[in-house]
């Protein structure tokens, strides 16, 4: 009797999988900038999702899953349009992902919502870019998601009353303004300046205008610039003026402190507070997993950033579509599979919104100590389950 | 027949001049997967032209003609978006028409210099257009520019296709077509002819009574209302417009293309931009990472061995063949 | 801020932007050449200090001669190779060719150190701010206004207190006569050339705090050295002495009072500069 249902057992499994072997293969279109001005943040999200396939190896189940790569080159939003019309038609892709760049999402939308196939956003930070199309989901963040939470916690948890904000003048920087500038005065504290620092393209020398900061003698002062060249010279402006001396706070969302660069900031950096959904201290066994592995792919210098986590949850996303919907990838049910996901990341536990498609996750408050010779993040609050507030509150165009 | 003859001869056109048609209609059929890249190349190469009418003829080195291209691209948006008037036809014509009343101004204000000054008067003028687009934020959409651009049937019949862009495709050959025979038409007339004269040998058109500024100014206004064409088509067909249309990489990108295909020779155009953007297409393709090395290393191999252009190096090869001396 | 506050800032900003405008200015005056690449070179410079520094344990000046010396070298590997064959080229060849160049160098950087931003490492006693009685200002501003002066004053001694500098004035306005006074031309392209590349890397390794080290460097930052030699006038190092601290000054000025105005203020200055002085503010009228 055992024997026989055993046989059974055996056929009926050697047939499943016979039958995942017949699945064709699924095919992901990534588009990432692995050339000119952002091929650092592509690095990050490319590497994000190969430690993802090398940490869970068996995530697709028995279907393969392959990744054809394009590069959507300057953040124009032209040539990401042109690889993701290509990867559709010519290469018959079923899902897209990545795009760093806010113009390379929002140049693709029609032709996704046009052809029916699912788009993980693993960067692009405008909010409203998940309105563009029901086929877009975010994994990554909205400028909203860090701007805001840093605009209650610099009162609640900094007891700032006053904030000046300099950002770097394109819509992530504005956006990031908003969100700060709502969340502040709406728990009490006033913003008396606000300082456009140069463009995102060159570096601006940024002494002008954190000088100008500083004569406002503010509490605190937020900031927001891209991450890498920028993040780097605000710190030095910062410490190379005297600014903690003169007892005005830094804070600003965690692009200010990318984790690969940290080390390098020097103690400069000492006492910066940032928020935001990711860093590479964060305390958890699945971000101790995260981080080692990178570390040992990719050298004892380097560390994941919150990109490179964003190109882990986006893969994992994927691997969810993939299962679920069984190697056959139909787009409403991959969109609806998607909707109230819920995962557990190396940045915590994180959510597909299923009314925006965007991500619901914690916001981390940090304080850069040295510890042990090493610029170290410490947590000094969270703040569960955060929704990007511009869809939220329907501010501005994100209606 | 007859009339056909009288036509060609008129007009001197050689046999070879009706192929690079016949292959824009046959990647129609031959690639019909590969029409979104195919259109950035027509509208690119449209573009290219344009700069050769002032770099080819008339001389004037510009680093800055992105500046017109930008300013068809975003009257095309603009009024697309903030007035809801997308008639295609229309809009283009209005887009030549800003460009060109800018390249008018500017054109009268700059060319008064000439070399390096006027190379970074241009790059200056289209700089400041940038820094104006960036800052008109609530009009332009700044950084992330103004997406889901979308428009009316061509002439009425044929509407814009999303993901296939076939239409697209033949909507922009068929203005190439017509701005080609424009270009060309103008270079073979008189006027073009004072404009090689200008080229060659500036002292003896003064000396000769020519009014050589009038005729710059001209040719720099035509060249910035078809470089505003090109524009205004690439945010019809892309269907997006943001700060990269006035930029320097667009602006130098040309420039590359139109001296890699042979500048002063028309095909130079079409020649040079098929080349660099297949070239970069395939490299990119194969090598995410690293293919501005191969891009480089060609650059630099077609200036030290072929200074001609590719145009430059067919020529050679046909002289060689037919033994005929240099026209 | 007052107003000695504004003025050295201005003038730092300033500095960088001489340092690396230089050489570009000198060859192009003296070379008739268009040099794209030339913002590469300072990139080279930049990347030679932070591996010297980081792989090697070289301190900070130690790389940056160390700089200076490779680019130099290797700028002479390449004009004598390679641009040499074009000086009698078409002006467009020029571009192709150093735009060309500039991909390369852009690319193999990125393959051989990878596409992060570098940061350069500063030793202790260049960081934070000094005392200077009546004013506290950051140190390494006050460093490059200092190293910048240097630097004026020992190329200007060099162009007209030495022969060398003399035949290099004369070859900027007239090449054919000094050569047919019997200067070999050729030599003093190349000592020239690896001068000016020396002179980028140095600005490129000293600019990195400010301006940023990456792969894309080269073409980013191209615009505003050809702006400062435009308006400096080719050739004339106290040209784009001048310029540099003209621009660099007013940009830095004009940021605190109009923060909003972005870069407008160097592109409407440079157009009006020009149109009022097409040959640069110390440039020869030409024929």
């Amino acid at each position: 009797m055992k024997a026989r249902f055993a046989h059974v057992l055996a056929a009926l499994s050697l047939a499943a999988a016979a039958t995942g072997v017949a699945a064709q293969t699924v095919k992901v279109g990534v588009v990432l900038p692995y050339s000119g001005v952002g091929a650092e943040f592509g690095q990050q999200v490319d590497r994000g999702m190969q430690t993802y396939l090398k940490l869970n190896p068996n995530a697709f189940g028995p279907y393969k899953v392959e990744l054809i790569k394009r590069d959507s080159k300057s953040p124009s939003g032209a040539d990401a349009k042109t690889a993701v019309q290509e990867l559709i038609t010519q290469e018959k892709v079923d899902i897209l992902a990545g795009f760093v760049y806010s113009p390379d999402a929002i140049a693709s939308a029609p032709l996704v919502t046009e052809a029916k196939k699912p788009m993980v956003v693993m960067n692009a930070g405008t909010a409203w870019i998940t309105n563009l199309s029901p086929m877009i989901s975010r994994v990554s963040f909205s400028m909203w998601h860090s701007g805001y939470a840093m605009g209650e916690a610099a009162v609640k948890s900094l007891k700032a009353k006053t904030a000046v904000i300099g950002y770097t003048d394109f819509p992530p920087g504005k956006d990031s303004l908003q969100a700060f500038k709502l969340a502040f005065e709406k728990a009490g504290g006033k913003v008396i300046d606000e300082i456009p620092m140069g463009g995102p393209g060159q570096v601006p020398d940024f002494t002008p205008f954190f000088q100008r900061a500083k004569d406002k003698k503010p509490d605190v002062f937020y900031v927001f610039v891209p991450s890498g060249d920028h993040a780097v010279a605000v710190m030095k402006t910062y410490a190379a003026l005297g600014m903690r001396q003169a007892g005005i706070k830094l804070i600003g969302p965690g692009d200010l402190t990318p984790d690969y660069k940290l080390q390098g900031m020097g103690d400069d950096a000492v006492g910066l507070i940032t928020i935001h959904h990711y860093n590479a201290d964060l305390d958890n066994p699945l971000n101790k997993r995260f981080v080692a592995a990178w570390k040992k792919e990719y050298g004892a210098d380097s560390s994941p950033d919150f990109m490179g986590v964003q190109g882990y949850d986006g893969m994992a996303a994927i691997a969810h579509i993939v299962v679920t919907q069984k190697g056959k990838i139909d787009a409403d049910g991959a969109m609806a599979s998607l909707k109230g996901w819920k995962f557990n990341s190396p940045q915590g536990p994180i959510m597909i919104d299923p009314n925006t498609r965007d991500i619901v996750m914690n916001e981390y408050l940090s304080e850069l100590v040295k510890s042990g010779g090493r610029l170290v993040q410490k947590n000094i609050g969270t703040i569960n389950a955060v929704k990007d507030m511009c869809k939220e509150l329907k501010e501005g165009k994100c209606k | 027949m007859k009339a056909a003859h009288e036509f060609a001869r008129r007009h001197r056109l050689q046999w070879w001049e009706a192929l690079p048609w016949l292959a824009g209609i046959a990647v129609f059929f031959v690639f019909p997967n590969y029409l979104a890249f195919s259109t950035q190349v027509v509208v690119t190469i449209l573009f290219a032209l344009s700069l050769d009418l002032v770099l080819g003829y008339a001389g004037i080195v510009t680093l800055g003609h992105a500046a017109f291209f930008g300013a068809g691209a975003y009257t095309v948006g603009i009024l697309a978006q903030q007035f809801n008037w997308n008639e295609p036809l229309s809009g283009l014509a209005a887009a030549a028409l800003v460009a060109g009343a800018i390249g008018l101004a500017s054109g009268f204000v700059l060319l008064r210099t000439h070399g390096l000054t006027l190379l970074m008067l241009t790059l200056c003028t289209m700089a400041l257009l940038e820094q104006a687009a960036n800052m008109g934020a609530a009009w332009t959409g700044g950084f992330d520019g103004m997406p889901g651009l979308s428009f009316q049937k061509i002439l009425g019949l044929f509407s814009f296709d999303v993901l296939y862009f076939r239409s697209q495709y033949l909507y922009s050959l068929a203005l190439l077509l017509l701005a080609f025979a424009l270009v060309r038409t103008l270079v073979y007339s008189s006027f073009g002819q004072s404009l090689t004269g200008i080229r060659e040998n500036v002292r003896r058109m003064h000396a000769v009574g020519a009014p050589v500024r009038a005729r710059l100014i001209v040719v720099y206004t035509v060249s910035a209302a078809l470089a505003g064409l090109a524009g205004g088509l690439f945010a019809q067909t892309t269907g997006y417009v943001n700060l990269a249309v006035l930029g320097l990489e667009r602006a130098a990108g040309v420039l590359i293309i139109l001296i890699l295909g042979g500048y002063g020779r028309l095909y130079g155009a079409i020649i040079g931009a098929i080349a660099y953007m297949v070239l970069e297409h395939l490299l990119a393709k194969a090598y995410p990472t690293t293919w501005q090395l191969g891009i480089g290393v060609t650059l630099v191999a077609v200036a030290l061995y072929v200074p001609n252009g590719i145009l430059g190096l067919a020529e050679h090869f046909w002289r060689k063949r037919s033994g005929k001396r240099p026209a | 801020m007052d107003f000695l506050s504004i003025v050295l800032g201005g003038c730092a900003a300033g500095m960088v932007l001489f340092i690396v405008s230089v050489g570009l200015s000198v060859t192009m005056g003296l070379m008739g050449f268009i040099n794209l690449a030339h913002g590469g070179f300072a990139m080279l410079g930049g990347y030679v200090i932070v591996l010297a520094m980081k792989h090697w344990g070289l301190g900070f000046v130690a790389a940056l001669a160390l700089a200076f010396v490779a680019v130099a070298a290797l700028s002479v590997v390449l004009e004598r190779l390679l641009y040499a064959r074009l000086y009698r080229a078409a002006e467009l060849t020029q571009v192709l060719f150093t735009i060309g160049l500039a991909f390369v160098m852009t690319a193999a950087v990125t393959l051989v150190v990878g596409p992060e931003t570098q940061v350069v490492p500063l030793p202790a006693w260049l960081r934070g701010q000094t005392d200077l009685g009546f004013l506290q200002y950051r140190t390494y501003s006050l460093v490059l206004i200092v190293v910048g002066v240097v630097l004026v004053i020992g190329l200007w001694l060099g162009f007209e207190r030495t022969r060398f500098g003399a035949r290099i004035r004369a070859a900027v306005d007239n090449r054919r006569m000094v050569s047919s006074l019997g200067v070999d031309v050729n030599r003093l392209f190349t000592v020239t050339f690896a001068v000016g590349s020396g002179l980028a890397a140095l600005g490129g390794g000293l600019g990195a705090e400010i301006l940023g080290l990456d792969p894309n460097y080269p073409l980013r930052y191209l615009v505003y050295f050809l702006i400062v030699v435009a308006v400096g006038g080719l050739g004339r190092v106290t040209g784009v002495f001048v310029a540099a601290l003209l621009i660099g000054t007013l940009d830095f000025v004009l940021k605190i009072y109009f923060p909003k105005g972005g870069t407008i203020f160097i592109y409407a200055l440079t157009l009006a500069l020009l149109l009022w002085r097409p040959q640069g503010l110390f440039g020869r009228r030409g024929p």
